[in-house]
């Protein structure tokens, strides 16, 4: 910082503030550059880079035949008359819909029913609801995968066992509920680890205060706990709502084992990987990303508009 | 499925002794064929380039090429030859179309199955070999792989496998519900019927929809599907061939006749171990995958010819199979071709074949030892005599689509839907032509029905 001694000196022989004033702010935003420059070279080069480029991807076309060329937003308006686009987006919204409001609600039970202080090994409780967390999305479908199985899965061993005729939770019709599962599974526990940690923080004055008035524990839980970690369901709402909209462990490893059910367009994500990997689509399928990462923008902000309104 | 993985297991066939070879790698001497030429180099530069030697990276996904590779750099003192496992199939092609799209890091030598030689060919990414020598190789393939590697004018790899056709099937299945061994694609259809009835846990075979069978039936029934002249594609599956293809495994599919199974898993070794599934229809490269991954049916699957969709034909087709290509990115066009020349041609042959491949060379296949081969795993039948006779009896005149990768990777998303829904399979082939059509006009292809 040697350049930082002068100024004083300058500033004591120079009379007019008219020349003084830019000589100051050039010298000021010179070292703030010096201090977020480190950070803002990273930032441009991980987070602004691949987004720019992903933008000036989707402005061209390369084809096989013809070569690569300039297309405007041809492949915007593609995008947006394309129905294998629209069908997934459809598939990932109802998934949204019915998963992620199961999953927070059973997640707040558990959290609920942790933070009562009524229930007998605890802690072994919280570690076993988390675990699954724990075990890697690719693990997890596989070995949901193996048990949906008819033939030699947990699904084939109850029907034989029992004389059941469960139906193929891998078929066309159900493969969707069954993502669903396999999702609820994995993130129950993280979901609860985020309630169960904002219900913790409640100060404990205000159930005495409410046992004092005659609070029974429903009433606790409405008039207390809910809205002190409305913050809590917010966050873990948006989580939810980017994490369904970007499905793609479950269902590509699933793919394996049910090709007819699951398309190469099932959610948008795997859309986009298709897209870019099988078919060389690089740029429509920075097109897709792009197109699909504006609409989570803009849901997970109204989900937090309305959550935050709600607060205030 | 078998795209991805039957060449990365083709252990099959393994041969006791050396078959001699009677073909020499053209090396020397003049060349006066015709096809491009890889920066002007002839076949004498070929000789020259392994005097002077280099470094070579070849990307394969077969294990055999790692012991041909070794014997090459011990024969060629100078040459340094470095195999790379890059991903098998799909994820190789993904890998070699971003290196080459990058300019940078592209192999030497790369392992290309026929079927996506076209979309690789066509893009210009590979070396036109006719002029290294490669044209003076007519005859020396059988004649489907060797059409597989030809693209209009030019020779664009060297067969390394080939993948026949062939129905294995599980005798005591057979004997057991006292039925004969269909000779016919309608007696196959009758034999299905009559197994799965006696018992309905037992299959004919199992089918989820698979791209690389269903193309390559309908190329044994004679249908062209596709036609492709340059840039002019056409993709037609109502022909004679796919609508009779179709038809028949209609009834397959409608009365729950083939095992949704799908091919590769836990499930279907099972399967093919404890006489679930009766039979099996695809390539001459499946007994090292027999041997490895179904020991349990060791002594119970024999070998027949593929049914027919004629009586008393001799029709067949190709499943699966590779090609060794010369990427044009490659500043050593002329070593890499005496590469694939002695992999392909050279002494390299035998030593896949004791590494268990299903060579694509007609010497190799029509010689005694080879011939004789008592395979154990199939009751001592000589089932290499059937390999070979289906190799000369492929259909010729069939190609595939320059983007023929991609079509098969959307298959499931319209043809296989026959198989889980009520879509007829007719219609569900319309439907995948529509989708290919689709993608192959997007990417710039005159393409039409």
């Amino acid at each position: 910082m040697t350049t930082a001694s002068p100024p004083p000196a300058v500033l004591g022989t120079q009379p007019k503030p008219a020349k003084r004033a830019p000589k100051r702010t050039q010298k000021r935003s010179w070292s703030g550059w010096l201090f977020i420059g480190p950070f803002m070279a990273v930032f441009a080069l991980v987070f602004l880079a691949p987004i720019a480029y992903s933008i000036y991807l989707s402005f061209f076309r390369n084809q096989l035949v013809g070569g690569n060329g300039f297309v405007g937003l041809a492949n915007y308006s593609q995008a947006l008359q394309d129905t294998q686009f629209w069908s997934s987006l459809l598939r990932v919204t109802l998934f949204l819909a019915v998963q992620v409001p199961i999953m927070l609600l059973i997640a707040l039970l558990v959290a609920l029913a942790l933070d009562s202080g009524r229930l007998y090994g605890k802690s072994f409780f919280r570690i076993s609801i988390f675990l699954p967390y724990a075990v890697p999305a690719v693990v997890a479908s596989l070995m949901w995968g193996f048990m949906y199985g008819t033939r030699f899965g947990l699904v084939g061993n109850i029907n034989s066992a029992l004389g059941t005729d469960l139906p193929n939770p891998l078929s066309p019709d159900l493969i969707l509920a069954a993502i669903g599962n396999i999702v609820t599974w994995e993130f129950i526990g993280y979901n609860m680890l985020i309630f169960y940690s904002a219900l913790r923080v409640i100060p404990k004055s205000l159930y005495e205060a409410a046992e004092i008035d005659g609070a029974s524990q429903f009433r606790l839980v409405t008039a207390i706990k809910l809205p002190a970690i409305r913050g809590a369901l917010v966050v873990a709402t948006i989580f939810s709502v980017i994490g369904s909209f970007q499905l793609f462990n479950e269902p590509a490893i699933l793919q394996g084992l049910a090709p007819n059910s699951i398309s190469t367009y099932f959610t948008p994500n795997l859309y986009a990987y298709s897209l870019s990997f099988s078919g060389q689509q690089y740029n429509y399928s920075a097109t897709v990303a792009i197109i699909m990462g504006v609409i989570t923008m803009v849901i997970a902000y109204a989900v937090q508009l309305r959550g935050m309104r709600k607060e205030g | 499925m078998n795209r991805k993985i039957a060449p990365a297991v083709l252990r099959g066939s393994a041969l006791a002794f050396a078959a001699t070879l009677a073909l020499t790698a053209c090396g020397g001497g003049g060349n006066d064929a015709g096809g491009g030429s890889a920066d002007g180099a002839n076949a004498d530069d070929v000789a020259a380039a392994l005097e002077e030697g280099g470094e070579l990276t070849v990307w394969a996904w077969d294990l055999t090429v790692q012991d041909v590779a070794a014997e090459f750099e011990e024969l060629h003192p100078n040459v340094d030859v470095e195999v790379v496992n890059a991903g098998t199939g799909n994820d190789q092609y993904t890998a070699l179309q971003n290196a080459i799209a990058a300019g940078s890091g592209v192999p030497d030598v790369a392992q290309i199955e026929y079927f996506a030689l076209p979309q690789f060919a066509l893009a210009d990414s590979l070396t036109d070999i006719g002029a290294l020598g490669a044209s003076d190789l007519e005859g020396t393939f059988s004649p489907g792989p060797w059409n597989a590697v030809q693209q209009g004018e030019g020779i664009y790899g060297l067969p390394m496998d080939a993948g026949p056709m062939v129905m294995y099937y599980n005798t005591e299945v057979f004997e057991k519900f006292g039925v004969e061994i269909p000779a016919t694609w309608d007696e196959y259809v009758a034999a299905a019927k009559t197994i799965h009835e006696a018992d309905p846990d037992v299959y004919i075979t199992n089918d989820t929809g698979d791209a690389g069978l269903t193309t390559s039936l309908i190329w044994q029934a004679g249908g062209k599907p596709y036609t492709v002249d340059g840039t002019d594609v056409s993709i037609d599956f109502t022909d004679e061939g796919s609508t009779q293809f179709a038809e028949t495994w209609q009834q397959l599919i409608e009365d729950d006749l083939v095992a949704p199974i799908n091919s590769w898993t836990d499930e279907w070794y099972q399967g093919l171990g404890d006489g679930t599934i009766a039979t099996l229809n695809t390539g001459a490269w499946m007994p090292g995958n027999f041997e490895s991954g179904v020991q349990a049916g060791a002594g119970k699957w024999r070998v027949a010819p593929l049914p027919q969709w004629e009586e008393g034909g001799t029709a067949t087709a190709e499943n699966g199979g590779s090609s060794l290509a010369v990427p044009s990115a490659t500043e050593n066009a002329a070593l890499a071709y005496a590469f694939l020349d002695y992999a392909s041609v050279g002494d390299g042959v035998q030593t896949r074949i004791d590494g268990g491949a299903f060579p694509a060379t007609t010497a190799d296949l029509e010689s005694e030892e080879f011939l004789n081969r008592e395979f154990e795993y199939f009751g001592g039948q000589k089932a290499n005599e059937l390999f070979a006779e289906s190799a000369a009896n492929v259909v010729e005149g069939w190609s595939y689509l320059p983007f023929q990768v991609y079509a098969n990777s959307i298959f499931n998303d319209t043809a296989g839907q026959a198989y889980v829904s009520d879509t007829p399979l007719m219609d569900g082939l319309k439907s995948w032509q529509d989708a290919s059509i689709k993608y192959g006009t997007d990417q710039g292809f005159t393409v039409s029905e």
